[in-house]
């Protein structure tokens, strides 16, 4: 048995969505390198669509996957549907993540909200607080 | 291609080793315990390979104790010896802070229950030195453990120095050889050894059986109640075909040592020379008291878990002291105790070489690594914030 699912390694060595957006309309990073996974998503709407998002991950092969999987599965779909995004989701759509990996999916569904929130202050939209993960008093990295 | 450099981790079997063993499953299966010839005959490849042992160390047969592994000896060493120094009243233990946790563990189990533990710093040099060990000695020190080597960044401690130092001292000496037995020329009389702990498939040799030298007149305790064998100091039926694999690739590789650790420094140092040139990389470990295979490195701005698993792909077998891979939030103990921050023990790689890998091989991890280590960066958020001055670099 391998470490990880076929998916998982498809998404890891050849990553969908990698990079970043010049004059993105929500940027948001999750993470530190001191617990070893940093996950930045840049978002491009319009029209409350997602017309195009891109990642870029420092962490490990479960992080890097979870990154491009999340992005693969909010492209193009409104900011309603991104929100809506799970981690659980997206490591279904891996086809599975090793116990002590499922946070990597965790810091995927935190990145894109922490760049919707962004989006949403950035455009002064008002927005529901109660969505959005309190990613800096988190325990998982600020314990 | 597969190139396997992992041999800290564990080695592969040298034909050697396996034959000394399949005839120990196939004809020679007897209890070395029983009174009939078959058993007795069983006894004597026992003692037989004792003997070989003692040989390679410089100690005597009845000095040396089988045990099931590394660790099992670092514990009946360690154990032992506090045992010996509670009934002294001394229960002051020093050691370093890089050891294995077959050590650190034991130690903190001692700790809880009441022992003292002194852990040498190795920020220096990354490594101790004798003097530190002289001078972190107490009138209530019981026992001085630190490792001949060290297994994530390969420096070599100043052994037969620490040795002396204990003996002016009057503490006993343990030391978790593990790494060095088989690759270094060890004497455990001349280097004033009191304990060394080895195992068997670091060199070679078979898993799962390793010894534990004792100088004769330092009491050891069991870890392990039952029968009388190991001369009453380990239960348990003999590992014969195990014992037998181990002796046999001991002997070898002492017997090749010199030829072998000319190729493999040589291996060693082409790869270092080589990964050195990768912007924003620093070696690990001590660079002149240096494990003849060890290669280890910390690169900035990637994660040490995705750096395996690429090489893993292009064929390449490593380890990596990064969280990822050892499945907690933190980073090596050995890189946060010679100075590297979190940030950088994360991205950390070990290769270790052997004299089975070859130049060819060498050089495919050469054309590997740079590339993934730049594939890597270029999709990482922190490379890019060092890239644009946003945050600084640190090697
Ligand atoms: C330095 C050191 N000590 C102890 C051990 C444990 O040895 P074993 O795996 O035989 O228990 C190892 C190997 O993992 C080691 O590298
Ligand atoms: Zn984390």
């Amino acid at each position: 048995m391998a470490l990880y699912s076929e998916v998982v390694m498809d998404h890891f060595m050849n990553p969908r969505n990698v990079g970043i957006i010049e004059n993105a309309d929500g940027v948001g990073e999750v993470g530190n390198a001191k617990c070893g996974d940093i996950m930045k998503i840049y978002l491009k709407i319009e029209n409350d669509i997602i017309e195009d998002v891109k990642f870029e991950t420092f962490g490990c092969g479960s992080a890097i996957a979870s990154s491009s999987m999340a992005t693969e599965m909010i492209k193009g779909k409104s900011i309603e549907n991104a929100l809506s995004l799970t981690n659980k989701a997206v490591a279904e759509a891996l086809e599975g993540l090793p116990a002590h990996k499922m946070h990597c999916s965790v810091l995927a569904e935190e990145a894109i909200k922490s760049a919707l929130k962004n989006y949403y202050e950035k455009n002064n939209i008002p927005y529901d607080k109660s969505q959005f993960p309190d990613c800096e008093n988190c325990a998982h990295c600020h314990e | 291609m597969f190139v396997y450099a992992d041999n800290a981790a564990t080695t592969k079997m040298s034909k050697t080793a396996i034959s000394a063993m399949t005839d120990y499953y196939e004809n020679i299966y007897a209890n070395p315990s029983s009174l009939h010839t078959a058993g007795q005959q069983a006894k004597e490849a026992l003692e037989d390979a004792r003997a070989r042992v003692a040989a390679c160390l410089g100690c005597e047969a009845r000095e040396i104790y089988f045990t099931s592994g590394g660790s099992e000896a670092d514990n009946q060493a360690i154990l032992s010896a506090a045992k010996l120094g509670a009934m002294k009243g001394k229960k002051h233990i020093i050691s370093t802070a890089f050891e294995h946790h077959a050590v650190l563990h034991t130690l903190n189990k001692l700790e809880k229950e009441g022992y003292e533990i002194t852990l040498l710093d190795v920020s220096q040099g990354h490594n101790v030195t004798a003097g530190q060990v002289a001078e972190a000695i107490r009138p209530d020190t019981c026992l001085v453990t630190c490792m001949y080597a060290n297994n994530e960044i390969g420096s070599v401690l100043p052994v037969a120095e620490i040795g002396k130092v204990c003996k002016e001292k009057g503490v006993l000496f343990h030391t978790d050889a593990v790494q060095a037995v088989g690759h270094l020329e060890i004497d455990v009389k001349k280097q004033n050894i009191d304990m060394l702990s080895l195992s068997g498939h670091k060199f070679h040799g078979p898993k799962g059986v390793g010894a534990l030298y004792v100088r004769r007149g330092v009491m050891l305790s069991n870890l392990i109640e039952g029968g009388a064998q190991e001369r009453g100091k380990r239960a348990g039926t003999e590992n014969i075909p195990g014992i037998r694999g181990l002796a046999a690739a001991l002997e070898e590789a002492c017997a090749n040592m010199e030829e072998n650790n000319k190729k493999v420094v040589a291996l060693r140092d082409k790869l270092i020379a080589g990964l050195s040139q990768i912007p924003h990389s620093a070696l690990n470990g001590d660079p002149v008291n240096r494990l003849p295979g060890n290669v280890s490195f910390c690169f900035e701005g990637i994660e040490g878990e995705s750096l395996l698993l690429m090489l893993d792909a292009l064929g390449i077998c490593a380890s990596s002291g990064s969280a990822c891979t050892s499945g907690s939030l933190d980073p090596s103990h050995v890189l946060l105790a010679i100075g590297r921050v979190h940030d950088v023990a994360h991205g950390s790689l070990r290769l270790s070489v052997c004299h089975y890998n070859t130049e060819e091989e060498i050089e495919h991890i050469l054309a590997c690594v740079p590339k993934v280590v730049q594939n890597l960066r270029n999709m990482s958020p922190v490379w890019r914030d060092l890239q644009t001055g946003k945050r600084e670099y640190i090697l």
